[in-house]
């Protein structure tokens, strides 16, 4: 890296480039949605198998497990053929370049860790506690919310663990979003397409971006938890 | 007097094994019963089913004479509440955790405040609010699980060994409570132990419990007077024992329960007795002293089992007796596995049946 790339460097990452803040709040949306998404559909999955006794529950739990760690690139690759307008099954969606293609790709990509994280969180609630709420008048339903109640701090880490994730991938993004200027550029992308271009100084300026945003957000998330934690 | 919950043939089954096995039972309105039985006897699961949180594998279970079902469960619910043995809190403070069953059953805020307020009282925590739940000490926390409870216009309390890992004080405060509700508020109560002396006077019935099955129903007069084959057995567990007593020249009775162990009591009997002793009224320590205790046994540790916030040893001083000291004592004394210690109690502490 040569003096003039770091104090470009160090110059975008000062200055309030409306590129670059664009390119950040898109990625702050596209993988906050992704999370929420995630949970939306995760959290529930998650209850059922980590409360409910069945058959295959150990087969199930171990697929989420193993899918943790499924290549970016691989699933990536997976939905751009799946989104493909020629001859991909839901190309008619006409979703391929989009961010909302990014949105389900990383929502997909994080869900197994949501499912797996809070799977372990509500199995570690004292199982004494579904009961305890139906003694005190609750039904099904509220009982197995005083469940989740109790897994909360656990299903919060599974969700910040996933929002990093998602914000961090590159496959996903490169495959399905693209690199439409002003429409699906993600501070990954935005790394990845300026180190082509050999703009190395702009490449490390949305690295620390990337960085000091993942690190700002888990500070403000981890420090709210722990002020509610002292209430 | 009228029934207000009555069990008919009750069977509950755990893949394959029988925890209660056709258990019939009349639990009469505005009584205090104690399920009385050794660890193992299928007193938790029958409390379970009396609070309909766990359904019976065979028979039948009527509520004020209404016969309870999968449709009427959640219902029936309402009418009842259990402690648990092992305290369970929800996370939060004392108020969210008494105010949780108010809530479901849509009181409103200003009430629950009142009656929060109330019941803490009662159970002697006035004050405590807005102290974490499971940051108190393990005598407390059975207190907020015991009001948490009572907060609720229940007619059946449902009690699963409510002093057992207690210390001496909490564990009066409880007793107190249990007998003020039941006196004055007329709650049905239905309490598990294995706690002798509690069976013995707290109590109107006692219903004695042995492999799932109810085998005798009765007054603890009746009950502890003819000491039947089932509670002697069971009352080898704790602190019980029998053995041949004989009133000395100075008034106190020695009862002989052998291997060269006799045990001095105040109540005067003789012939063949059963002696109990209640683990918490045994002083334990690392060397003689000289106290007014007529009972003092040297002995070593032969069991150890932490209890949370008391820890519960074994002493075999020629026989087995359990010993409970609270956990700071047990770490100060520096206790273990084969430590030399003596065992000390006063002759009143002597309970013969």
């Amino acid at each position: 890296m040569s003096i003039s790339s770091g104090l470009i460097a160090i110059f975008l990452f000062f200055s309030i480039d409306p590129r670059i803040i664009e390119i950040t709040l898109r990625s702050l949306f596209v993988s906050g949605s992704a999370a929420l998404i995630a949970a939306l559909w995760g959290v529930p999955i998650a209850t059922i198998i980590a409360m409910k006794n069945f058959h295959g529950k150990f087969f199930i739990k171990t697929i989420f497990n193993s899918l943790i760690g499924i290549p970016t690139v691989a699933l990536g690759f997976l939905l751009f053929l799946a989104f493909s307008r020629e001859s991909g099954p839901l190309g008619f969606l006409r979703l391929l370049y989009t961010p909302t293609a990014v949105i389900i790709g990383e929502a997909i990509l994080i869900t197994p860790i949501i499912v797996s994280w809070a799977i372990s969180a509500i199995e570690a609630v004292d199982p004494e506690i579904a009961n305890l709420a139906k003694t005190l008048g609750a039904s099904e339903s509220q009982a197995s919310f005083a469940v989740l109640k109790e897994a909360l701090e656990g299903i919060f880490l599974a969700g910040i663990a996933s929002f990093n994730r998602a914000i961090g991938e590159l496959g996903i993004a490169q495959f399905v979003g693209g690199f439409i200027y002003g429409q699906t550029e993600l501070l990954t992308t935005g790394i990845w397409i300026e180190l082509q271009l050999n703009n190395i100084g702009a490449s490390i300026a949305l690295m620390m971006i990337l960085l000091t945003t993942v690190f700002t957000i888990n500070l403000a998330l981890n420090t709210i938890k722990r002020m509610r934690g002292r209430e | 007097m009228k029934a207000i919950a009555v069990l008919k043939n009750v069977t509950r089954t755990f893949t394959n094994r029988t925890v209660l096995d056709k258990v019939n039972l009349q639990i009469l309105t505005g009584e205090i019963l104690t399920l009385l039985g050794p660890n193992g006897s299928g007193k938790t699961t029958l409390l379970k089913i009396l609070a309909s949180i766990l359904r019976p594998t065979d028979g039948e279970i009527y509520f004020d004479g209404v016969k309870v079902t999968e449709q009427n469960v959640e219902r029936m619910r309402m009418q009842s509440t259990l402690v648990f043995q092992k305290t369970v809190l929800f996370n939060g403070t004392v108020y969210d955790n008494i105010a949780y069953g108010l809530r479901i059953r849509r009181v409103p805020e200003k009430e629950i405040n009142y009656k929060v307020t109330q019941i803490l009282k009662l159970v002697r925590l006035e004050g405590f609010e807005k102290r974490s739940a499971r940051k108190l000490s393990g005598g407390e926390q059975q207190r907020v699980a015991l009001a948490r409870a009572l907060a609720l216009d229940i007619r059946l309390l449902l009690l699963d060994e409510p002093t057992a890992n207690l210390d001496p004080k909490n564990a009066s405060i409880v007793e107190e409570v249990i007998a003020t509700v039941n006196r004055e508020h007329k709650i049905t109560i239905v309490m598990a132990t294995h706690n002798m002396f509690q069976a013995k006077t707290l109590p109107q019935r006692i219903a004695l419990m042995s492999d799932g099955k109810i085998t005798e129903v009765g007054t603890p007069a009746e009950i502890f007077g003819k000491l039947s084959k089932n509670l002697a057995s069971f009352a080898v567990v704790g602190n019980t024992f029998a053995g041949t007593a004989e009133i000395t020249e100075d008034g106190i009775t020695l009862v002989d329960i052998g291997n060269d162990v006799q045990i001095a009591a105040t109540a005067q009997s003789s012939g063949k007795v059963s002696v109990f002793i209640s683990p918490e009224d045994i002083i334990l320590s690392k060397d003689r002293f000289s106290s007014s205790a007529r009972n003092i046994f040297k002995g070593r540790i032969t069991e150890i089992l932490d209890l949370d916030s008391v820890v519960r040893l074994k002493v075999d001083v020629g026989k087995p007796f359990i010993v409970q000291i609270t956990k700071r004592s047990f770490n100060d004394m520096e206790l273990n596995l084969n430590t030399e210690v003596y065992l000390a109690f006063k002759a009143s502490s002597v309970q013969t049946i």
